[in-house]
């Protein structure tokens, strides 16, 4: 029994010793991710970056893009979770078609999302026009168009990673709480919900971060007016044009939020293996 | 009407598998469904839950039709007065031990507060007053085998089901588990189905036992009728049995091989004998005299047993014989060995195997 737990030393180096033909290819992937962003920081113009920090435009675009990103991410949870469950536990004919129909704006260029948009919820749009003329209610170059851009976009990440929780999740526990005497509606708020949670909040962070990043839905439906819907994407490439470091502060900021965001979130609800 | 609070004929087609079953439970009986892996038990259990729906049939509960396949009635497993203990019990991870034991009656429409009142009543009842709030994940197998009975019975239900309630516990905390599950069945006042592949759980929890194989029952009976006259060979193996059947004539039945038991009841047609293995004595020489029945046999098998040997014996029939380890060693009893076995007439038990005809 005391030979338990100690690898032998010769068993310990051969699965210490990893295949070059695996190793030089990943070192090289991992450069490729870092070098870009390591390049964003060497150029960094770091002695106006105070002061082009508190520049107002870029506060602005940093606000409303925070703000479009959660408003989107909401919205995909509020319809993206029933949808993820309909998909999930559900079985309805056009199931299938209707799983491979959620995906389509992942493989969608963003520019051709946003020109469908534009043709929906456009002034002149199937149903825009009726929104706008019954409710008042526009989208196109508008804030809320930014909001709708986005959740169009992300939306896929939430769905297909919460349908992937509840797919895990043993549906035995369901099964308990109806004998209990749980309605379909009591079972998903008190069981469901609960055992798929960090699923949700995986799904939830990848929309956020999704949403933080579009660009080309975002230009083509909401256009790309400072204070309305430029975030910070747009900000980025329009001040690319004249002013490149600029630019990089502005990509600089995205970075950090990004990564202070994702961070903070995966140690409190993504189990990294 | 019938006087049984549950009355229930369950049919359940799952393929090339058919369950097709009766049963009927009265008010504060405990009845065990028990049987071989894939007979059915928990198919069984599933549709008295309302979880699996009946292909034929019907499920009455009090005189209230739960499941009536023919006028394509069925009422959804929340609107029914049942309550389960799942195998390995399905406490949800997130809720403590009080919340498992309050989701019941605060589903049924009870306040936050009372449902806590009443779960914390029913957790001291089962004896774990100090584990309120403990996650399940925080329990033993044994408390938690516990907060599952107690969130069962929490619905006060009408029919209690259990599925393997002990079959997750080792062997010690099984033990004290019975024993207490007895208890708690014993004071419950609705009727009781557990299902087992357990008999010894069958036999001390159950008032009476119902067995199941392939989907139909085989045998049905209080705990000293079954252990009297196994009908199955599974049934035998279960009670620890030899059984044979065959064609008895007055006092001798002829079973395969061509071989003739000699027994002292007295039957005709079709029948069972039946025989203890340690009424089985073994011989390296044919015995002679007295009334015996003997027959050559090889030895197959040689296994502990209890303070005993058991011998697994081939020949015309198969059969199990215990003896002493200090006889086996005296006869060299080693497999491959032959021999000669050897029961007394009056050790042996004969009974029809028709069954008679069911009271009605």
């Amino acid at each position: 029994m005391s030979r338990i737990g100690t690898t032998p030393p010769r068993f310990r180096r051969r699965v210490g010793r990893t295949p070059a033909v695996l190793v030089l290819p990943a070192v090289l992937a991992l450069a490729f991710l870092v070098l870009p962003l390591a390049g964003l920081l060497v150029r960094a113009p770091w002695a106006t970056l105070p002061q082009r920090l508190t520049d107002p435009q870029v506060l602005t675009a940093l606000r409303l893009s925070l703000e479009t990103a959660t408003l989107a991410t909401v919205l995909c949870l509020l319809l993206g979770v029933p949808l993820a469950w309909l998909l999930a536990r559900v079985e309805f004919p056009g199931r299938r078609l209707v799983r491979a129909l959620v995906t389509v704006p992942l493989v969608l260029p963003p520019v051709v999302g946003g020109l469908a948009l534009l043709l929906v919820f456009g002034r002149r749009g199937l149903l825009g026009q009726w929104l706008d003329q019954t409710f008042g209610l526009t989208f196109a170059f508008t804030t809320k168009g930014v909001v709708l851009a986005e959740a169009f976009v992300a939306m896929p990440f939430l769905v297909i990673a919460v349908e992937g929780a509840l797919r895990g999740a043993d549906t035995r526990y369901e099964e308990a709480a109806a004998t209990l005497g749980a309605g379909r509606w009591t079972t998903f708020r008190r069981v469901t919900l609960p055992l798929v949670a960090p699923g949700i909040a995986a799904g939830a962070v990848l929309c956020w971060a999704r949403a933080l990043g579009e660009f080309g839905a975002t230009i083509t439906f909401a256009g790309n007016f400072p204070g309305r819907t430029q975030t910070m994407p747009l900000a980025v490439y329009l001040t690319l044009e004249q002013d490149l470091e600029g630019a990089i502060v502005l990509s600089l900021i995205l970075l950090l939020v990004s990564v202070v965001i994702l961070a903070a979130l995966r140690d409190r609800w993504i189990s990294a293996p | 009407m019938t006087g049984s609070l549950v009355d229930a004929r369950i049919v359940v087609d799952r393929g090339t598998f058919r369950l097709d079953i009766d049963l009927r439970i009265d008010a504060g009986e405990v009845v065990a469904l028990l049987g071989p892996n894939g007979a059915g038990k928990t198919t069984a259990l599933r549709a008295l839950a309302g979880l699996v729906p009946l292909t034929d049939g019907h499920i009455t509960l009090r005189d209230r039709r739960l499941d009536d396949a023919r006028a394509r009635r069925w009422v959804p497993a929340e609107h029914r007065p049942i309550g389960v203990v799942f195998q390995d019990y399905l406490l949800f991870p997130h809720l403590s031990a009080l919340e498992n034991v309050a989701f019941g009656p605060r589903s049924h429409g009870t306040g936050r507060r009372e449902a806590r009142t009443v779960a914390a009543a029913w957790l001291d009842r089962v004896g774990l007053a100090d584990h309120v709030r403990r996650k399940p994940r925080q329990l033993s197998g044994g408390q938690a085998q516990r907060v599952a009975l107690a969130r069962a019975l929490a619905v006060e239900p009408e029919l209690l089901l259990l599925d393997e309630p002990l079959a997750a516990l080792d062997a010690r905390t099984r033990l004290d588990t019975r024993a207490e599950l007895h208890r708690h069945l014993a004071a419950h006042p609705g009727a009781t189905l557990l299902v087992t592949h357990d008999p010894l759980d069958a036999l001390v929890l159950a008032d009476r036992l119902v067995i199941l194989e392939g989907g139909r029952v085989v045998q049905e009976g209080d705990a000293a009728e079954i252990t009297a006259q196994p009908r199955t060979d599974y049934v035998a193996r279960l009670v620890g049995l030899n059984l044979y059947r065959g064609r008895a004539t007055g006092g001798s039945v002829e079973v395969a091989g061509g071989l003739t038991l000699m027994t002292t009841d007295a039957v005709d047609g079709d029948a069972f004998v039946a025989f203890s293995p340690i009424a089985v004595a073994v011989h390296v020489d044919r015995p002679t005299g007295s009334p015996r029945n003997t027959w050559p046999a090889t030895i197959t098998a040689v296994q502990r047993h209890g303070d005993n040997l058991r011998l697994q014996l081939d020949g015309p029939i198969a059969a199990a014989a215990d003896i002493t380890p200090a006889a086996a060693a005296q006869l060299e009893l080693t497999p491959g060995r032959h021999v000669w076995a050897a029961v007394k007439a009056t050790e042996t038990r004969a009974y029809p195997a028709d069954l008679p005809a069911e009271p009605q």
